[in-house]
């Protein structure tokens, strides 16, 4: 056995050697599942079945992506950024691994940990307190799978943008960017099915929608058969795509190589 | 293979590396300029050599390790380390060689020391038995074992270094090349270090190649000094031979019977005065026993002592760009 999967067991145990940090967000997470909601709430009260979605589906997709806020780290940012800021890079460069794989077990570790130990909370208090939709066994597999693919394709997004490190000197603006289309464009501000027609159809074909969107939907029972192949297909095709554009920055990365600090 | 076993350990030639920066030309137009950080260096290190690469900061000590290292590529030149091409085979490069970069750690921030170092068995490959063996041995000889389940992060940086020095043997590597490891160490720590590095070059007979301002790390595990200044290998020799040849002052320390004003023979006058003792500079090509004898006959002497250069005052004359600091050693020809 390679030493990935224990890059991934050492990310996953890395971010839960804090569990009393894990729950503070939970909670918070949680807290503000219960202000969407509400918001969501009025909102399919005045438009019932707006998108095709009904106030359970829409209360079951808010609490959902709380839940998911950390699994795919929608907010943005990773370690690997600060690295190449400050030189530590250096020690990743050094390894007899590839830089991307290396990261990518290590942030697949990180999401897994964040799934176990921050997405019970709100899930659970979704559950309890709103209507509520579960999947049954083979529904949940699904959901599992597409978690899985739109951890990917966050990460080789994410993966990409700390790459841009090594030609900007400053992440901020970059960062700015991406967390505007991440949250816009993943459904985390609103779900994707209640965008205009035109911008809707745009918005679930860009990778973001790969994130929770598409998880969303299989969790919710609205991609099913055919549907939720095209579905894990589309999350699959954009990792592939993303992944690859990674590789190929990681060389170019390699061959204009500057390590600040020494 | 043989040929490459033989072979030197690490062998460089005519090595330039240059950076090209971007910046402001007056207005809005932008100007490129080409800077080489190391510039034409050649120097070959053999096996079992324990040598110190030394230079002020920004002079291109950094640069060279990380080419060496296969992190960076060569701008022209030949590299080889380990009988390969570091930027082309750099994963089996990797294998071969350990590399500790003091301000950096290698280790898993919050998790226990045990664990990065378990991961470094993965990460090279190591058989279990070998690795089991071989961190009993570097757990007694760096003094481990009290702090080798304590998450990283709670770890003194004596601690911190002693498992990244742990972490860079495991795979026992031909070369270890270290970068300023007892940078910011206390005393003992250093010690410590200094001890370890010692005894596995000559017990082992691993080579390693060491970048650091510490003149207590030079003087006391060097035979020989590699200097580089501005991107140029300097002076490639031993530390003594620096040290005799370079053309630096020496210091005469005079206590007189009594305070008196500063004492002045020919061109050489005091530098400093406090009470009945005096400090005079003597330029190498005076003659020092002449000088304490003409001064004997004018003065009432009551102690005596001659100061040779030490090699922080010959490396401060040298990293100044002082060249008359050089005279007969051997700096390297440009």
């Amino acid at each position: 056995m390679g030493v990935l999967p224990w890059v991934w067991w050492y990310g996953l145990r890395r971010h839960a050697a804090y569990p009393l940090g894990s729950l503070a967000e939970s909670l918070t997470n949680t807290a503000f599942g219960f202000v969407r909601a509400y918001v969501l709430l009025a909102l399919w009260h005045a438009r019932p079945a707006l998108g095709g979605y009904d106030a359970a589906d829409a209360v079951t997709f808010c609490f959902l992506t709380q839940a998911l806020i950390g699994p795919v780290q929608i907010f943005g940012g990773m370690d690997l950024t600060e690295r190449i800021r400050n030189g530590d890079v250096a020690i990743d460069l050094h390894r007899p691994v590839g830089l991307q794989g290396w990261w990518l077990a290590e942030d697949l570790g990180r999401a897994t940990g964040s799934l176990l130990l921050r997405a019970g909370p709100p899930l659970a208090a979704g559950a309890l307190l709103f209507p509520f939709h579960w999947p049954g066994p083979a529904g949940l597999a699904a959901f599992a799978a597409a978690v899985a693919l739109g951890a990917l394709v966050s990460f080789a997004l994410r993966y990409l943008v700390a790459l841009g490190m090594f030609w900007l000197h400053d992440d901020r603006g970059l960062n700015a960017v991406t967390l505007v289309m991440s949250l816009f464009f993943s459904g985390m501000i609103l779900p994707l099915v209640v965008f205009p027609r035109r911008l809707g159809d745009i918005a679930l074909l860009l990778p973001w929608a790969a994130q929770l969107q598409v998880p969303a939907d299989v969790f919710l029972g609205h991609r099913t058969g055919a549907g939720l192949l095209g579905a894990l297909a589309f999350q699959a095709g954009w990792a592939a795509v993303l992944l690859a554009a990674g590789w190929l920055l990681t060389r170019a990365a390699r061959r204009k190589l500057v390590i600040h600090g020494g | 293979m043989p040929a490459i076993e033989d072979g030197p350990m690490i062998e460089a030639r005519d090595v330039v590396k240059s950076f090209t920066v971007r910046g402001r030309a007056g207005g809005r137009r932008r100007a490129r300029t080409t800077l080489r950080a190391v510039d034409g260096v050649s120097f070959t290190v053999g096996r079992g050599e324990f040598v110190g690469y030394l230079g002020p900061n920004g002079a291109g000590k950094s640069t060279t390790i990380k080419m060496l290292t296969g992190i960076l590529t060569a701008t022209s030149g030949g590299l080889r380390v380990c009988g390969l091409d570091p930027s082309r085979r750099r994963t089996a490069l990797a294998r071969r060689i350990g590399v500790v970069f003091g301000q950096r750690t290698t280790l898993w921030w919050d998790l226990p020391l045990r664990d990065s170092l378990t991961l470094v068995r993965r990460l090279y490959r190591v058989d279990a038995a070998a690795h089991r063996a071989r961190l009993a041995e570097l757990t007694a000889l760096l003094e481990l074992e009290p702090f080798l389940h304590t998450p990283v992060r709670q770890l003194s940086l004596g601690q911190r270094m002693r498992g990244d020095l742990a972490a860079a043997l495991l795979h026992d590597p031909e070369l270890l090349v270290l970068d300023e490891p007892t940078i910011g160490l206390d005393v003992v720590s250093k010690t410590t270090v200094r001890d370890f590095l010692e005894r596995i070059n000559r017990e082992r007979g691993t080579t390693i190649l060491l970048t650091t301002h510490d003149l207590g790390d030079i003087e006391r595990l060097c035979r020989r000094v590699m200097i580089i200044d501005r991107g140029r290998l300097a002076y490639d020799g031993g530390l003594d031979e620096l040290r005799r040849t370079v053309d630096a002052d020496r210091t005469l320390v005079v206590e007189l019977a009594a305070p008196a004003p500063p004492i002045a023979l020919g061109e050489i006058t005091a530098e400093r005065v406090e009470g009945a003792r005096q400090w005079l500079r003597i330029p190498r090509e005076e003659n020092a026993a002449a000088l304490v004898a003409a001064l004997a006959e004018r003065h009432e002497i009551r102690d005596i002592a001659l100061r040779e250069a030490g090699i922080e005052e010959v490396l401060a004359g040298l990293y100044r760009g002082d060249h008359a600091y050089w005279c007969s050693g051997r700096p390297v020809a440009p």
